[in-house]
């Protein structure tokens, strides 16, 4: 048996212009689960195919560990058989011929003999499949052939797991079971993990990283606190899922920039941090739904450095436990926030309530105006 | 019953389908996933068989291999004899006619193969010979049983290129269909009639099994 290498970070450029566009940095560290987040088209399963190995972007440098895969410049491009990687395909693509035991075993073949079947029957029960290794693919529910896949992925010893929206054909049930099981795996696996989502939630729930691919160019990465809250641009929020973007102005900032306030038409919104702006520049501004506190117009409570602001409930959208509103503040159609409380509250009001919020200061985000 | 004919036409049959079966899992498996010009020229070449008149080719086999000409004369050299009237000869006009009837069956195959899953192959380690081996061959499968079963049948009634090159010697080129006619042009019919008896039995049983395996194959796609 060879010995288990030492796991190793993975590092990835890619550059390419024409039709499939690319601008791609990103890295992931041993133990770490790194989504790569995008709308579809924005060149996520390029990237993964990448570093597999299936694809040969125009330049940039795949490297793990010691091991350069792929150089450009070089003219280096290591074959996928020869890059190690495990890769969950979309559709899991499951060798329909042979049965789940055979599926893993055929890709453990650096194992001899009883230890290539040991590999596989192992990862299989670590999978919750155990007792089902005889069935054939076409035998199996959509969620046992994504184990199937997972631990066929797992059989060579991968130096890196790829994953490529491996939730997105089960059930939503089958996929919530899913995600706590990768999510148990994850802990126990040594490797990097990249995981392709369009799913936000998936990602935020799953993911220690997240980087954000628009149009092949990755336009932030970080915790994935880091990227909902603290979004480089108004583009990258809007792909992290903010709705509440607006215009405004800096009208002040406080000696030690630890606070300032913004111009919103003619309202007042107090920033708990400005950033890099200064007065009178342009801005957008982000506050995140979960920054925003509602208040029933009535005898308001607590008076501080928070702005009231008179708003009107014009929708409603049931999520089930919790719905989502939209209040217009103002009088002006653009000037709408949306925010989810519990539909227990939410029962409380009806379309056209009045209502206050607050914008706490410690959400408010500046971002480059996007005029 | 002309036992030398049956055993030559077995004969032709059996060594058409053991040579002709590597050239289409070849050729069928680059018509199927490679994309290059021409392509359509190369697809309509290897059809051609199906609507040419047998005696059309026959004719250009036979002027061809003509040791007279100089392909046929190399060849003879290679082989120690002409490609005419030796069974050799009506052996490499069997391939040739028979390609479509190969080729296609075994195409269709592979262009069923989600590409993904030779992908699948590759990321998991197996080398393109070892992908073939373990993957391709065995989806591929029903395909390449149907080319055998359709290539052995049509061989078995193969008349005018035969005739045309091999001509009617006994054991050497006059397999059943040509034994058959020249019953009837010496009013051996009875002969006739049991020799082509023999021959719908085969070409029926063939073509039951071609079905069989696309229905099996049908099914395995179903799912």
């Amino acid at each position: 048996m060879p010995m288990p290498t030492k796991p190793a970070p993975l590092l990835v450029t890619l550059q390419q212009a024409g039709q499939i566009p690319l601008d791609v940095e990103i890295t992931c560290n041993p133990g770490e689960l790194l989504a790569l987040v995008g709308p579809s088209g924005s060149g996520k399963t390029t990237v993964l195919r990448s570093i597999a190995g299936l694809y040969r972007p125009a330049a940039g440098r795949i490297v793990s560990g010691d091991q350069v895969w792929f150089d450009a410049a070089a003219g280096t491009m290591v074959s996928p058989q020869a890059r190690a990687t495990g890769l969950v395909f979309q559709d899991y693509a499951l060798f329909p011929h042979l049965t789940a035991l055979e599926n893993v075993k055929l890709a453990a073949r650096h194992l001899d003999e009883p230890l290539r079947t040991a590999q596989a029957a192992g990862l299989l029960a670590r999978v919750n499949l155990d007792g089902l290794e005889a069935r054939t693919p076409d035998q199996l529910s959509g969620g046992e052939r994504q184990r199937v896949a997972l631990a066929r992925a797992l059989a060579r010893d991968p130096k890196v797991l790829l994953l490529d929206e491996p939730f997105s054909a089960v059930d939503r049930t089958t996929r919530e079971r899913l995600k706590v099981e990768l999510s148990t795996l994850h802990r126990s696996l040594e490797i990097p993990i990249i995981l392709v989502t369009h799913d936000l939630q998936e990602a935020e729930a799953l993911a220690d990283r997240i980087a954000i691919l628009h149009k092949g160019r990755t336009l932030q990465s970080g915790p994935p606190d880091d990227v909902r809250l603290r979004p480089v641009s108004a583009l990258v929020a809007r792909l992290m899922g903010q709705t509440n973007i607006f215009e405004g102005e800096v009208e002040q900032v406080s000696k030690a920039r630890s606070s300032g306030r913004i111009r919103w038409r003619e309202r007042v919104v107090h920033a708990a941090t400005t950033g890099r702006f200064t007065r009178g520049e342009r801005v957008t501004w982000l506050i995140p739904a979960d920054y925003v506190v509602l208040k029933e117009t009535s005898p308001s409570a607590g008076k501080g450095q928070v702005e009231k602001l008179p708003g009107k409930v014009i929708d409603f959208t049931g999520l089930g436990e919790m719905t989502l509103l939209t209040i217009r503040i103002g009088t002006d159609a653009a000037d709408v926030l949306r925010l989810t409380i519990a539909t227990r509250e939410a029962r409380l009001l009806k379309p056209g309530s009045n209502v206050t919020v607050s914008l706490l200061a410690e959400g408010i985000h500046l971002m480059p105006s996007e005029n | 019953m002309d036992w030398t004919a049956f055993a030559l036409t077995l004969k032709l049959a059996f060594w058409t389908c053991v040579l002709i079966l590597p050239i289409a899992v070849v050729l069928a498996r680059w018509l199927a996933w490679r994309r290059f010009t021409g392509k359509s020229f190369v697809e309509a070449l290897v059809m051609l068989p199906l609507v040419l008149p047998p005696t059309v080719l026959g004719f250009y086999l036979l002027v061809g291999f003509s040791p007279e000409s100089r392909l046929g004369a190399f060849v003879a050299t290679l082989l120690g004899e002409p490609l005419v009237f030796t069974f050799a000869g009506i052996l490499v006009a069997s391939i040739i006619i028979n390609l479509p009837f190969a080729v296609q069956p075994i195409q269709r195959a592979f262009e069923a193969i989600a590409p993904n899953v030779r992908e699948a192959a590759f990321v998991s380690g197996l080398s393109p010979i070892e992908t073939m081996r373990r993957v391709e061959i065995p989806l591929a499968w029903p395909g390449i049983a149907s080319a055998f079963a359709l290539v052995f049948a049509h061989t078995l009634g193969e008349f005018g290129v035969i005739l045309m090159i091999g001509g009617s010697i006994p054991g050497e080129t006059r397999v059943m269909s040509i034994a058959i006619y020249d019953g009837v042009q010496a009013f051996r019919t009875a002969d006739a009639a049991v020799m082509s008896a023999v021959l719908l039995a085969f070409s029926f049983a063939a073509i039951v099994m071609v079905h069989m395996l696309a229905r099996r194959r049908s099914d395995a796609h179903a799912h």
